[in-house]
């Protein structure tokens, strides 16, 4: 994680793409990657889901945000497979005449989007507060992470779910679909900074008292660009496994606040919405409703969750 | 160690100040509470009256201190929704939940002390691996999922257990208990289960990593060459050295399986606290939000306080470090 201060660093800098390609395959992650079934079974799931939702408008046999598309005589259809199924509803359709698997791909899209953003800003705000938090020290440092420390002993779901209700009382009656996507992702984003938080600052206290931040210094660079250009980069790997794991947690958090009901609507359905609608009609015996979102969710979870602990253990150095 | 409990003591009084201004701002700003108690057609000046007489005109910090006040009297204003006093509302449904977070943590440390030791034993079953496999499955699994699984299978399909509520309910004083009734019992099997599986796969991958660590001590080695049954050593020395650490996580956990009630509640429908405060999100009834806020911080400030003072009691070392390192 420290080769900035490898003297002889300008021969580790690829020449050409094909150089860059050939020493990702010859390098301790790939080789640890290569070695793991499991972890690659992951990573292909993961892919999967990804160009699912990339792709979801290709895919999908109707458009599920747009009522003109659904029909009530196809509802509560079962999949195609069982007796009553009916072409071209795979898995068939929700009480409203929804395609279950255009509204799982579409859903998908959503919660991958919201999961991916709330973990940038949390990301983005993290290392912001840790960065200035380890570089300044004093009373900044002091502040920071005292909130920290407050924030951490209560759960994301808990933290989330406030921003959510004050946002809802604020914002009123001009809460559409966008922005309550807007107001989730800030959400998530509140709620999971802390953990970016406190690594960073940790390798910044540690970084910063090394030959090349004093260097930087020593030339005069203002603190921004010392932070942003020399100190961060030494600091991405673990930065990395949190994200990875925190973006499983933050599809969770997402999906549990749309099952709570104060997430997406039902007319901008994500996973979550999804399966507190289908939850409706599982008493019904219609299943399938409830459980295509629900292996989805559980699947992409899953995967994420194997990456980021392979992830994990590829880039700790103890471990290998 | 006086000064370190005095200390702790003054840290947690200024988080529960922090989190008290918090819940005030979200109490006065968002959300104009006139607004909310009255209809379309009452006049400016009726409104104005209402503001005087509510203390809404009164400068921030006055109104943050009756605030104050009132809160440290359990008063926490009126429900926008049910237009009943919050505290009532909140004592109403705190049995509830507490015996719902009880079950789920006896449960949790039951079968996760049990798996983790099997499973630090005998590495290689089929059995451990299994028990491997159901906690990965606890760390992954949305908490709503499972509980809807639950329900699938023992409610609909079986026709087993009950799938929402609490089952017949017995008075005693102001607590209601559902633990004296056939019924309550069978009510709070899934929601227990469903709430403390993810404490259960924490205390069991803790007690298995303790165990094993502790039965390569030398102790361990030394109780075997006195001769000892292996079943006094296993349970004699090695469990019972596995055990602080698990006490500690489970208490201090105790605050987070409240909080995530709030999930298996409303799977369950639950009447709990947790139940109506999702009700209080979807609804913007501020009042309960802010109170709800205020009385689990003040719980999990308590259990980390109590926590940190029963750690230096047990445990002498910790003094001389923990007041080196504040």
């Amino acid at each position: 994680m420290s080769d900035a201060v490898v003297p002889h660093r300008s021969e580790d800098h690829p020449q050409a793409p094909a150089g860059w390609f050939k020493r990702a395959l010859d390098s301790d992650i790939f080789y640890s990657f290569r070695r793991s079934r499991l972890t690659m079974v992951a990573a292909v799931i993961t892919l999967l889901f990804f160009l699912l939702a990339i792709f979801a408008s290709w895919l999908a046999v109707q458009n599920p945000f747009d009522p003109a598309q659904l029909q009530l005589m196809n509802s509560r259809i079962a999949p195609l497979w069982t007796a009553d199924g009916q072409s071209p509803f795979l898995l068939g359709t929700d009480e409203q005449g929804r395609d279950v698997l255009s509204a799982i791909l579409f859903g998908l899209r959503i919660s991958l989007a919201v999961g991916l953003a709330g973990v940038v800003f949390a990301g983005a705000l993290g290392i912001a507060l840790g960065l200035v938090a380890g570089y300044f020290g004093g009373a900044v440092d002091s502040v920071i992470m005292r909130i920290a420390d407050v924030q951490l002993t209560f759960p994301a779901i808990l933290i989330a779910l406030l921003v959510n209700g004050v946002a809802k009382s604020l914002l009123g009656n001009r809460l559409d679909e966008m922005s309550t996507l807007g107001v989730l992702i800030i959400a998530i984003g509140l709620s999971f900074w802390v953990q970016y938080a406190r690594t960073v600052r940790g390798s910044v206290m540690v970084e910063k008292n090394k030959d090349y931040v004093a260097a930087a210094q020593l030339i005069g660079l203002p603190a921004p660009k010392i932070l942003l250009r020399h100190v961060l980069p030494n600091t991405m790997g673990p930065i990395l496994v949190i994200a990875t794991i925190n973006l499983a947690l933050a599809i969770i958090t997402e999906a549990t606040l749309s099952f709570l009901g104060a997430g997406m609507p039902d007319t901008m359905p994500s996973l979550g919405t999804l399966i507190r609608i289908g939850n409706n009609y599982l008493f019904a015996g219609e299943w399938w409703i409830v459980a295509f979102p629900g292996i989805a969710l559980a699947g992409l979870i899953l995967s994420i969750n194997l990456l980021g602990d392979w992830l994990r253990d590829a880039l700790n150095p103890k471990l290998r | 160690m006086l000064a370190f409990t005095l200390r702790r003591l003054l840290q947690a009084i200024g988080v529960m100040l922090a989190v008290g201004v918090i819940a005030f701002a979200m109490f006065r700003f968002a959300g104009d509470p006139v607004n909310q108690m009255v209809s379309i057609d009452t006049s400016a000046a009726q409104r104005a009256e209402i503001r005087h007489s509510l203390g809404l005109d009164d400068p921030v910090l006055v109104q943050f201190g009756r605030y104050f006040i009132n809160a440290l009297q359990f008063k926490f204003g009126v429900s926008y929704q049910f237009r009943l006093p919050v505290s009532s509302l909140l004592a109403e449904r705190l049995p509830a939940t507490l015996e719902l977070s009880i079950c789920a943590t006896v449960l949790a440390m039951v079968a996760g002390i049990l798996m983790g030791v099997y499973s630090a034993l005998r590495r290689d079953t089929i059995l451990a691996r299994l028990f491997q496999a159901i906690s990965l499955i606890g760390i992954s699994l949305p908490t709503f999922l499972i509980g809807i699984l639950l329900i699938y299978l023992f409610a609909v399909t079986l026709g087993w257990l009950p799938s929402f509520g609490r089952g017949e309910v017995v008075k005693l004083g102001w607590w209601s208990t559902g633990l004296l009734t056939v019924s309550g019992w069978k009510a709070i099997i899934m929601p227990a289960i469903t709430l403390g599986l993810f404490q259960m796969t924490l205390i069991m991958r803790l007690v298995r990593a303790e165990m094993l660590e502790v039965l390569r001590t030398d102790y361990i080695r030394f109780a075997r060459a006195r001769g000892l049954t292996t079943r006094a050593i296993h349970f004699g020395h090695a469990l019972k050295n596995t055990l602080v650490p698990v006490i500690t996580v489970a208490g201090l956990q105790f605050g987070s399986v409240i909080a995530f009630s709030i999930i298996t509640e409303t799977v369950f429908q639950w009447p709990g606290m947790g139940l109506l405060f999702v009700q209080a999100v979807q609804n913007v009834d501020i009042p309960i939000m802010a109170a709800y806020l205020l009385m689990v911080s003040l719980i999990f400030v308590t259990i980390n306080l109590v926590v940190d003072i029963l750690y230096t009691v047990v445990d002498p070392r910790l003094r001389s470090t923990v007041s080196r390192a504040a």
